[in-house]
C-alpha cells in the first residue's frame, strides 16, 4: 500500500539532508564544499535541534570525512557523508578502500567540475573519476529523485547480496540549489523502510561472524592482502557489483510499493519508433525530454534514454531501451583527456559493439564547468544526429556542444 | 585511576599474539603488548600503514586477538574518530551492536611517518574535536616499512636512505619536530612519553591514557635494529640509553584549568635530581650504525658537541616546565 506523503518545497541539497534526517544514521562526517554545503549545514541544524540521534563529526577534510565513515561503518554504524568535486577527488584513495572493505556507506555528491582552473559549477568530471572504485552510482534528474535515492540508497548499500557503498549524484546548482516540489514520506515510514542495518557474514578465527568491529567477535579488517588473495578479492567485488543488478531491482520494487513511484535503471522516452536518440545522465535529460517533444511535434522521430544507474552499468536494460534506433548521440558533462571519447560514450559503445545491428554513435560533450546546455544546443545535437543518419556515417565522433570558436 | 601491578598484567592474555613477521628484536610489538596489557575492557584497535600493520595482518592470518582495523597511512586518527563517534551514537541511541558494552576504548597505533608527517592533519583534527581515544605514536624515527627513509621525526644527523651520510652532507640536516609540544599545545588532556625498557611505567601511563576522557597521546621511542643499525638483542638496552642520556626523557603532561602540567617520570626524575647520573649522548649514538659517520673515519667533535648542547638545552627546558 502506498504510504501517506506530503509535498514540500526542497532543493536537491535539502532533499538529501531531509531524507538523511529521516534515516537518522549513526554517524555523519562531512566537510563543506560548494555546491554540497547546504547538506552539512542543514544536517548540523538537525543535530543542534536534537532532531536526530546521529553523531556529527565536523572533520578537517574530505579525506578524513570518508575515513571516519569507513571507521564508523566498520564499527557497525550507518555512516553518511556528502561532497563534490575537489572534495571527492581528495577522497579518491579512501573511495577504493571503502569499497574494497565492503562498507555500505552512503554519500551524496552535488556534482561539480574538477579544478583547475577552479570553478564551482556543474559537470560530471568528479563522479566519473570514481567510476572504477567500486561504488554504486545513481544519477538524479531532479530533487524528487534525490530524495528517493537518498532513502533507497541505504537498502541498496546494505542488501545482503550487495554490501557496497552508494553514491547519490545530482547536478550542482541545477539541482542542488533549485527549489522544487518533492513528495516526502513520513519519518516512521522511512524508518520502517530502511529497517536495521544488515551485516555481511565472514569467516572469523572461531567460525562465522558478522563483518564488523565487535569486542565479542574480534576480527581484523583491512589486512595486508598479497598476491595469493588480492586478485580473488577483487573478482569477488566485481562479481558482487554485477550481481547487484538483480538486488537493486528488488529494492526498487519495494520502494515503489510505499511511494507509488516506479524506479528504473534507464528510462526510455519515445524510443519505440525513434530514428535519432540521445542517451545521458542527470538534470540535462529533463531539457532533452522537452526538446524531444518539440521535435516530435515537428515530425522528427526523436527519442531519448535517461540513465539513473551508472554503476553497475545496466547493460541489458540499456540495450533494450536503445532498441533498434539507427543513430544515437551520447550527451555527457564529462571528458577523458586523451581518451577516444568521454566515459559514457566509451561505455555505451562497448555495450553496443556486439549487437548484430548496432547504431551509429557520436559523443556530444556539453556543459563543462556549468556552461548552460540550452534547448537550442540540444536541437543542434539532434540536427547533427539527423545528418549522420542521412550520410550513413559519423564524420565527427566526438564534438563539443556550444563552445565558442 | 585503577592500579596496575606486574603480577596482574602477566596473567592477562596478550592482544597481539604470535605469527607476526616483524624483524627479530623489533620494539613495535613490545610497545603494543605493553600498552594492550593496560586495557580496561572491550577495546578496538586501529593501525596506520607501516611495519606493525603489514607484519601482523597478512591475510588470511592475523596476530590480533581484539577487533583491529587498518584503512590507510595518513588517516588512522580519522578512522578512530568514526569508530568513537559510533560508540557515542550507539550509547546515546541505546541501540546498535556496541550499545551493550558499558565502555569501548579505541586505541590507534601509528609510526612517526604516520604521525609527524602525512597523518598530522588527521591527528590534529581528531584531537581538536575531542574524540575519546588513545593515540600511540611508535616512533622509530624513519619510514621503516618502505626502507628507512627520513621523516619529520628523524633526529638531526641520523643517516637514512633519503638523508644518507655522504661525503658532503652528514645525515639529516634538520631537527626532529617537537611532536609532544605540538600535541600538548592542542590542549590534549593527557600526553606521555613511554619506553619499553620500563614496562610498568608504560602500562601505568597507558591505563591512565585509556581512562582519561578525551584524546590522549602516548609517544614511544621504538628502537629499530634494521633502521638504526644495531644487533637485534640490543633493542631494550638502546631504548634505555635514550632515556638515560636525556635524548628521550620520560614525562607526563596533563591539563589543569587550561594549563599544561608537566611531571617527570621516575627514570628521568632520578637524573634531574642527580645530574651526575646523566650519560653523555655518545653512549647512545656510538651503538647505532645510523650515527656511524659521527665517529668514523674521524670523530666529528664539533658535531658531537653541537648535538650534546642541543640535547642539554631541551632537557633543561623540560626540567623547567616540570619544576625541577
Ligand atoms: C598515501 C601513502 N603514501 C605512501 C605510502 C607508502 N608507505 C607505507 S608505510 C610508509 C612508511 C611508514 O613509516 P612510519 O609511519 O614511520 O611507520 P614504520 O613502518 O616506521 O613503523 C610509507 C611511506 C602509503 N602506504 N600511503
Ligand atoms: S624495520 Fe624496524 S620497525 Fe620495522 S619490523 Fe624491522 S625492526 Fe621493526
Ligand atoms: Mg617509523
Amino acid at each position: 500500500m502506498v504510504a501517506k506523503q506530503k509535498i514540500v518545497g526542497l532543493n536537491g541539497d535539502e532533499a538529501s539532508a531531509y531524507a538523511t534526517k529521516q534515516v537518522d544514521p549513526d554517524v555523519v562526517a562531512a566537510y563543506p564544499i560548494t555546491p554540497q554545503t547546504i547538506i552539512v549545514e542543514r544536517f548540523s541544524e538537525y543535530v543542534a535541534d536534537g532532531l536526530v540521534g546521529s553523531e556529527f563529526v565536523a572533520v578537517e577534510s574530505e579525506h578524513s570525512a570518508l575515513s571516519a565513515c569507513v571507521g564508523a561503518s566498520a564499527a557497525g554504524a550507518r555512516a553518511f557523508t556528502a561532497t563534490a568535486a575537489n572534495g571527492l577527488a581528495l577522497m579518491w584513495e579512501i573511495l577504493y578502500i571503502a569499497a574494497g572493505l565492503r562498507q555500505p556507506i552512503v554519500m551524496a555528491v552535488a556534482n561539480r567540475c574538477l579544478g583547475g582552473p577552479i570553478n564551482i559549477h556543474n559537470d560530471h568530471s568528479d563522479a566519473m573519476g570514481a567510476r572504477d572504485s567500486g561504488w554504486i552510482q545513481l544519477f538524479c534528474e531532479n530533487s524528487q529523485e534525490v530524495y528517493d535515492a537518498s532513502v533507497e540508497a541505504w537498502r541498496i548499500a546494505e542488501h545482503a547480496d550487495i554490501q557496497m557503498p552508494v553514491m547519490v549524484n545530482f547536478d550542482g546548482f541545477t539541482i542542488s540549489h533549485t527549489m522544487e516540489n518533492v513528495y516526502i514520506l513520513e519519518d516512521a515510514d522511512v524508518k520502517k523502510f530502511v529497517g536495521k542495518r544488515i551485516y555481511m557474514k565472514t569467516e572469523g578465527p572461531k567460525g562465522e561472524v558478522e563483518f564488523k568491529l565487535d569486542p565479542d567477535t574480534p576480527i581484523s579488517i583491512g589486512p595486508l592482502d598479497l598476491q595469493d588473495f588480492y586478485f580473488e578479492h577483487k573478482v569477488q567485488q566485481m562479481e558482487a557489483m554485477k550481481g547487484s543488478l538483480k538486488a537493486i531491482k528488488a529494492v526498487d520494487k519495494e520502494f515503489e510499493k510505499i511511494t507509488g513511484r516506479k524506479l528504473e535503471y534507464v528510462y526510455p522516452y519515445k524510443m519505440d519508433d525513434a530514428e535519432v536518440a540521445v542517451v545521458g545522465l542527470g538534470s540535462a535529460m529533463g531539457t532533452v525530454r522537452e526538446v524531444v517533444d518539440e521535435l516530435r511535434a515537428e515530425g522528427v522521430k526523436a527519442g531519448m534514454v535517461k540513465m539513473r544507474l551508472f554503476r553497475p552499468f545496466p547493460v541489458e536494460d540499456l540495450k533494450n531501451a536503445i532498441g533498434n534506433v539507427p543513430v544515437l548521440g551520447v550527451m555527457e558533462k564529462a571528458y577523458s583527456i586523451g581518451g577516444p571519447g568521454a566515459p559514457l560514450y566509451e561505455e555505451v559503445k562497448t555495450v553496443l559493439y556486439d549487437l548484430p545491428k548496432r547504431p551509429f554513435v557520436a559523443d556530444y560533450i556539453n556543459g563543462l564547468g556549468g556552461k548552460d546546455t540550452s534547448p537550442e544546443m540540444i536541437r543542434d545535437v539532434f540536427k547533427s544526429l539527423q545528418r549522420i543518419k542521412e550520410r550513413g556515417a559519423v564524420l565527427e565522433p566526438v564534438s563539443y556542444v556550444g563552445v565558442r570558436e | 585511576m585503577s592500579e596496575i601491578t606486574l603480577k596482574e598484567m602477566s596473567r592477562k592474555p596478550d592482544a597481539l599474539i604470535c605469527g607476526g613477521r616483524l624483524c627479530a628484536g623489533c620494539d613495535e610489538t613490545i610497545v603494543v603488548r605493553q600498552v594492550m596489557k593496560a586495557t580496561r575492557g572491550p577495546t578496538i584497535v586501529t593501525s596506520a600503514t607501516g611495519c606493525l600493520e603489514v607484519s601482523t595482518s597478512i591475510f588470511p592470518y592475523t596476530s590480533w586477538e581484539v577487533p583491529w582495523m587498518h584503512c590507510a597511512f595518513e588517516n588512522v586518527a580519522a578512522l578512530a574518530s568514526g569508530i568513537e563517534a559510533t560508540i557515542k551514537a550507539m550509547h546515546k541511541k541505546k541501540e546498535g551492536p556496541l550499545a551493550k558494552y558499558p565502555t569501548v576504548d579505541v586505541i590507534s597505533f601509528a609510526g612517526d611517518g604516520g604521525t609527524y608527517d602525512i597523518g598530522l592533519q588527521a591527528l590534529s583534527g581528531a584531537i581538536e574535536r575531542g574524540h575519546d581515544f588513545t593515540y600511540v605514536l611508535i616512533d622509530n624515527e624513519a619510514y621503516m616499512n618502505t626502507g628507512i627513509q627520513r621523516s619529520g621525526g628523524t633526529p638531526f644527523g641520523a643517516s637514512t636512505t633519503t638523508s644518507p651520510a655522504g661525503k658532503v652532507i652528514l645525515g639529516k640536516t634538520e631537527t626532529k619536530k617537537p611532536i609532544d609540544e605540538i600535541i600538548i599545545a592542542h590542549g590534549t588532556p593527557y600526553v606521555a612519553t613511554i619506553n619499553t625498557a620500563w614496562p610498568l611505567d608504560v602500562m601505568k601511563k597507558a591505563r591512565k591514557a585509556i581512562e582519561v576522557d578525551g584524546p590522549t597521546f602516548l609517544h614511544s621511542l621504538a628502537p629499530c635494529s634494521r633502521g638504526w643499525r644495531f644487533p637485534p638483542e640490543k633493542t631494550v638496552e638502546i631504548g634505555r640509553l635514550a632515556t638515560q642520556t636525556c635524548v628521550f626523557p620520560l614525562f607526563e603532561c596533563r591539563q589543569e584549568k587550561g594549563k599544561p602540567v608537566y611531571e617527570l617520570s621516575a627514570p628521568s626524575l632520578a637524573i634531574a635530581k642527580r645530574p651526575e647520573n646523566k650519560k653523555p649522548i655518545e653512549a647512545y649514538l656510538e651503538q647505532q650504525g645510523r650515527y656511524r659517520h659521527f665517529f668514523r673515519p674521524a670523530r666529528k667533535e664539533a658535531l658531537l658537541k653541537e648535538l650534546q648542547e642541543s640535547i642539554d638545552t631541551r632537557w633543561q627546558i623540560l626540567c623547567e616546565k616540570a619544576g625541577v
